[in-house]
């Protein structure tokens, strides 16, 4: 008998280990044969630990599930049987391209991974020359996951033409935003897609090594990830020959030490190169001058891991979905004061409003939304008036917002916007890298100004609209450039909690 | 009353440094192992690491403040981290936080009187749908109330 319970931390914190034991004891206890699989998550984070057994060939599942359910989930009759997951409303609505095998497999067999067209991509690479990948990549529309949604293709392009005898493949896998967990879920679920997507690019730019900066917050990624690279190893897929006799390709999983500042590229290698992540002035671009100077490639972990089925199934089948200029598919991460939370994997150009509403399925609190904070602690607050807005980059520029690493952070009603514009800037002064002025200095007034607001100082408003204005010009990465989205986004949308602040305090 | 400092001697230090020396970058990985073998960053450490490198103490000493994650001195026997980002914040995080501290009577990065626990703030989890999230040493741990979060604590003996 075949049985899953997801291992994916978010389950986990859910109690699935507990689940995982319960169902072992009662197996044992009635001498049923069972194959326990500790696969990722479906992402219907809602439903965790979802269990499921596999029944006449068909996995069904179980979900929210405790430990006291396992009797009835082993004799078939438990209340929280929701049906065939494949046929579960959440599941069907998906476009799983780069998500097709978190869930599904174990994240630690390369069988299993082969056997749902893992390598398929990196075999048809590396039959080709590195310009005709990258050739592939431009034409497949993929745009950086990570945040800025550049162009994947045209980075790799750069790194190819650029001279120089050592390249380098980085994968950022720093996650800081709030409300994300897309990159978490596929390291944990599918971790050797990840190692395909950098082995691909390793062959197209011409690189022999690789490295993972992977955050310390996450150290359940960090041990499934290594164990992938010892497993991936052992079959020859990283290591001397991996890209072909001769041409070696290897990567090392590095741990990050708590810095939000270290995702934006060149404050992560300087860390990478053991320095403080001290943001530095583009150009030189990593493209050409990277870690330890030389031509880098660095890629968020859905950018990266989308390439092996961009090359498995061609960039027309990818480009085939999507809106305008955004391509291919979105890892929705839906989150925070939602009914049901977690990962939806579609073509872009869905409505913010479809995700929270007919997704999401409104509050947990069952209160109205008020507010989506969209593209982590950088992102604008989105009110319900702009739920029309498809996901897309260029619709989300256009509203004032960004898409960022598309994690949507769901508030109802009671949420404190004057509360969540301070917490913006008091994040910003906490995780400044301290380069510039505005950003490192500006975030602590900012603060202040808010206070002052809070208090209802009718001169406090202006100065922070200035406040933002100066940090936007005067910031040199996003931290302190786009922290004004938030705040602004929330002074602008939200009035009178900027307004009457003073009324309601008294 | 602090634990005990754990301390290394001069030769595990120097097999520590060395173990790491042929990575690109080795100061990250050095100041890991180092932190996950005796719970901080020990001062007898600072002279070999900075030899070992070719870097001052000052640039030494800029590194470890940079990161949230290194200790200049121990942490309790156990570290509660409480999520402090938005998504727990939609779900009451901030609250529930305040109520804790304020139980133990402590801020953020203290640590209880007996050694305990120590508390920190952590900025996501990753665990945003099933928020707020908590993480006792490297458990995650979802949906946190006032109840779960007293029997972390509870369990780490605070
Ligand atoms: C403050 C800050 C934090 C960032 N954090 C991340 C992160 O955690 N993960 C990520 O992939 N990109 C992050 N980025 C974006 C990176 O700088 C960079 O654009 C990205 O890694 C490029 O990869 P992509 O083209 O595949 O998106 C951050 C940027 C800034 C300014
Ligand atoms: S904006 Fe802030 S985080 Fe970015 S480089 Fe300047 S000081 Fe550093």
């Amino acid at each position: 008998m075949r049985i899953w319970v997801p291992g994916d931390s978010a389950a986990r914190a859910l109690g699935a280990d507990e689940v995982a034991e319960a169902i072992a004891a009662e197996a044992r206890a009635r001498g049923i044969e069972a194959q326990i699989v500790r696969n990722g998550s479906r992402g219907m984070i809602w439903l965790e630990p979802m269990v499921e057994v596999e029944i006449d060939g068909v996995r069904c599942g179980y979900g929210p599930v405790v430990p006291a359910d396992a009797t009835a989930i082993l004799s078939g009759e438990a209340a929280c049987a929701l049906g065939p997951v494949e046929a579960l409303e959440w599941m069907r609505r998906q476009t799983r391209l780069t998500f097709a095998r978190v869930g599904v497999i174990d994240p630690l067999s390369l069988a299993e991974y082969e056997a749902h067209g893992g390598l398929t991509g990196l075999r048809r690479a590396l039959a080709m020359d590195g310009a005709a990948v990258i050739e592939e990549v431009s034409a497949s529309g993929l745009r950086g996951r990570g945040g800025a949604g550049f162009p994947t293709g045209i980075k790799w392009k750069t790194v190819h033409d650029a001279p120089g005898a050592q390249k380098y493949i980085v994968c950022n896998a720093d996650e800081g935003d709030s409300g994300t967990f897309a990159d978490r879920m596929l390291m944990e679920g599918d971790p050797f897609s990840l190692i395909e997507g950098m082995a691909i690019a390793a062959h197209a730019v011409g690189a022999s090594k690789g490295y993972v900066y992977l955050r310390s917050e996450y150290p359940d990624a960090i041990r499934v990830m290594a164990r992938a690279v010892e497993i991936a190893r052992e079959a020859g897929i990283l290591g001397a020959d991996a890209l072909g006799p001769g041409r070696a390709f290897d990567i090392e999983i590095r741990k990050g030490a708590g810095a939000y500042v270290c995702g934006e590229e060149t404050s992560l290698l300087n860390s990478l190169e053991g320095k403080r992540g001290i943001v530095r002035a583009k150009p030189p671009l990593p493209a050409l001058e990277g870690f330890m100077g030389r031509p880098t490639i660095v890629n968020n972990v859905i950018s990266l891991a989308t390439v092996p089925v961009i090359m498995e199934k061609g960039a027309a089948h990818y480009a085939g979905f999507g809106l305008g200029r955004s391509k291919g598919t979105v890892t929705l991460q839906i989150a925070g004061n939602v009914k049901r939370g977690g990962l939806f994997e579609t073509a872009f150009g869905m409505t913010l409003g479809e995700a929270v509403e007919d997704l999401g399925g409104g509050s947990a609190t069952g209160r109205p939304v008020k507010a989506v904070q969209v593209g982590g602690p950088l992102g604008a607050y989105m009110p319900v008036s702009m739920f029309d807005t498809p996901l897309g980059y260029e619709e989300f520029d256009a509203a004032g917002g960004l898409i960022g690493h598309a994690g949507l952070v769901i508030f109802d009603e009671t949420a404190d916007m004057l509360g969540m514009a301070r917490f913006a800037m008091e994040f910003c002064a906490i995780e400044s890298c301290g380069k510039c002025t505005p950003c490192r200095i500006g975030a602590v007034r900012g603060v202040e100004t808010i206070d002052r607001i809070r208090e209802g100082d009718p001169t406090a408003l202006p100065l922070l609209a200035d406040l933002c204005e100066t940090m936007k010009d005067g910031s040199l990465c996003a931290l302190g450039g786009f922290t004004p989205f938030p705040v602004m986004s929330a002074v602008r949308h939200f009035p009178d909690e900027f307004a009457t602040a003073k009324e309601a305090a008294e | 009353m602090q634990p005990p400092a754990p301390s290394l001697s001069a030769e595990e230090i120097r097999a520590i440094i060395h173990r790491h020396l042929a990575l690109e970058g080795p100061l990250l990985p050095i100041l890991h192992a180092l932190q996950e073998a005796c719970g901080h960053i020990p001062e007898a450490a600072r002279e070999p690491v900075c030899d070992a490198l070719n870097i001052t103490r000052a640039e030494l000493h800029g590194v470890i403040t940079f990161y949230h994650d290194f200790r200049e001195a121990p942490a309790g026997r156990h570290v509660l981290k409480i999520c402090r980002a938005e998504a727990c914040q939609a779900m009451g995080g901030a609250a529930l936080a305040e109520a804790a501290l304020a139980r133990l009577g402590l801020g953020w990065h203290g640590t209880t009187a007996n050694g305990a626990v120590t508390v920190e703030p952590v900025y996501c989890l990753g665990l945003c749908a099933c928020a707020p999230a908590a993480m006792l040493d490297e458990r995650p741990v979802g949906r946190v109330d006032r109840a779960r979060i007293d029997a972390l604590l509870a369990e780490a003996g605070a």
